[in-house]
């Protein structure tokens, strides 16, 4: 009798490949904007900055960046704002739903690199969501820092995201927090005007400071224009690009932004590297 | 801190000369406004340009059927009142103390007659005053973009 063929183990999936993830908990932040909870116990860690591409069964693929703690493994946590059919259909989940992950992918923030300096970390909007896990990252290894100021505007009260978390850091004395909206009705009693502007009550020597940036690139334009004023060198700046990120491991070119890959390369790049690209229109 | 010291430390007066401060020192009256307090208000007669030293201002337009809504948020160093640089001197807008707030009034009759009678003085202010309008002008910019609409 010939012995039977050893069946050989099953290929790890490949990065093409969603697995699929349940939803431990989900938390609605604004109108539009849930931020979930997924089991990933058998999923790599992450560092901030990076992303996973989430599938909604029967909607399709969307890039969605990691909001949540890079120290607490088995739990990856996304903040989506509803824009469209995917990520709608994201926010739909209930908790016990499943869907498909891959990833992490992409370039993080250089944490390591601020390292011993000032961090600034500046966010409009959804943006918050890929810096929060730099504010987590910085409060656990708060000696590596000096002073850590998140600065982070939202279009309205009711849009700011992480409203309680804002409001516990705000409380720290080992961060500053500052938080500001567009557009506010009488009674807000917090600041009203732009994210950039946050910078006025940010006293730090831009040679020993880093930056990071996210959110909308105009927004982002406008706080490169204002770090400069500052004296902050480019080499300084960090900033996330969002492109129509696909197959996320640098094949398809769909997020290509000049010489880069954004899914790959990017979405965090130095300022100082892409300069004349940002400046550039539609690229 | 007396008035002439606030004068002195508060960004208006950066990079002039002492004698040119000294000129506007006579002009400036210390204002205190608790939290909610009304500064001015959208008509009434703009006879100051307060020098906001600490606290913050919310800027605000009435908007019928919608109420107050804030526009702009001004604080320490920044300039609060230009309306009387226009003839008619009237406020365009309501601003009230979101904070306890510190500054200094400078009169605006008696601040617009040194500089028009003293072109050092008066070229030195402008500037300051143009650079400080423009960079609330980008701001607006940015806020009329309303960047964050439907972002993904």
């Amino acid at each position: 009798m010939t012995p039977p063929v050893p069946r050989p183990a099953p290929a790890p999936p490949g990065p093409m490949t969603p697995e699929p993830a349940r939803v431990l908990s989900t938390r609605r932040e604004s109108h539009d904007t849930v931020t979930l909870a997924l089991d990933a116990a058998s999923r790599r860690p992450f560092q901030p900055g990076q992303f996973n591409m989430l599938y909604a069964f029967g909607a399709g693929e969307s890039a969605i960046s990691m909001s949540g703690d890079p120290g607490s493994p088995g739990v990856a946590v996304h903040t989506i704002r509803a824009v469209g059919a995917v990520t709608e259909a994201l926010c739909r989940l209930k908790r016990g739903g499943v869907v498909g992950v891959r990833g992490p992918f992409g370039m993080p923030w250089p944490v390591g690199e601020a390292g011993g300096q000032d961090l600034v970390i500046i966010a409009g909007g959804v943006g918050l969501a890929p810096l929060r896990p730099v504010v987590y990252h910085a409060l656990a290894h708060r000696s590596d820092y000096r002073r850590v100021f998140l600065l982070a505007g939202a279009r309205t009260p009711e849009d700011l995201l992480f409203r309680r978390e804002l409001e516990r850091w705000e409380a720290r004395e080992d961060l500053t927090v500052l938080v500001t909206v567009d557009r506010a009705p009488s009674g807000w009693k917090g600041r009203v005007g732009v994210a950039p502007a946050l910078l006025d009550d940010v006293d730090v020597a831009p040679g020993g400071a880093v930056a990071f940036v996210c959110g909308p690139e105009v927004m982002m334009r406008f706080c490169v224009r204002e770090l400069g004023r500052r004296g902050f060198p480019d080499d300084r700046i960090h900033l996330s690009m969002e492109r129509n990120m696909k197959c996320a491991v640098g094949f398809c070119g769909h997020c290509q932004y000049g010489p880069s890959f954004l899914c790959k390369d990017g979405p965090v790049l130095r300022y100082d590297r892409i300069r004349s690209l940002f400046w550039r229109r539609e690229v | 801190m007396n008035e002439a010291e606030l004068l002195r430390k508060h960004p208006f007066t950066r990079g002039l000369p002492d004698a040119l401060v000294q000129r506007l020192a006579p002009l400036a009256r210390r204002a205190r406004f608790p939290e909610g307090a009304v500064i001015f208000r959208e008509g009434g007669a703009a006879d100051a340009l307060f020098l906001v030293v600490s606290g913050r201002v919310a800027l605000e337009q009435h908007v019928p059927g919608k109420g107050a809504l804030q526009l702009e948020n001004l604080s320490g160093g920044d300039l609060l009142g230009l309306s009387w640089l226009f003839p008619g001197g009237r406020w365009t807008l309501d601003a009230r103390a979101v904070e306890e707030t510190e500054a200094l009034a400078l009169d605006a009759g008696a601040l617009k007659a040194q500089l028009d009678a003293d072109a050092a003085l008066g070229f030195a202010v402008s500037q300051h005053v143009i650079q400080q309008l423009y960079r609330r002008l980008e701001r607006a910019r940015l806020q009329r973009l309303d960047v964050y609409r439907g972002e993904g």
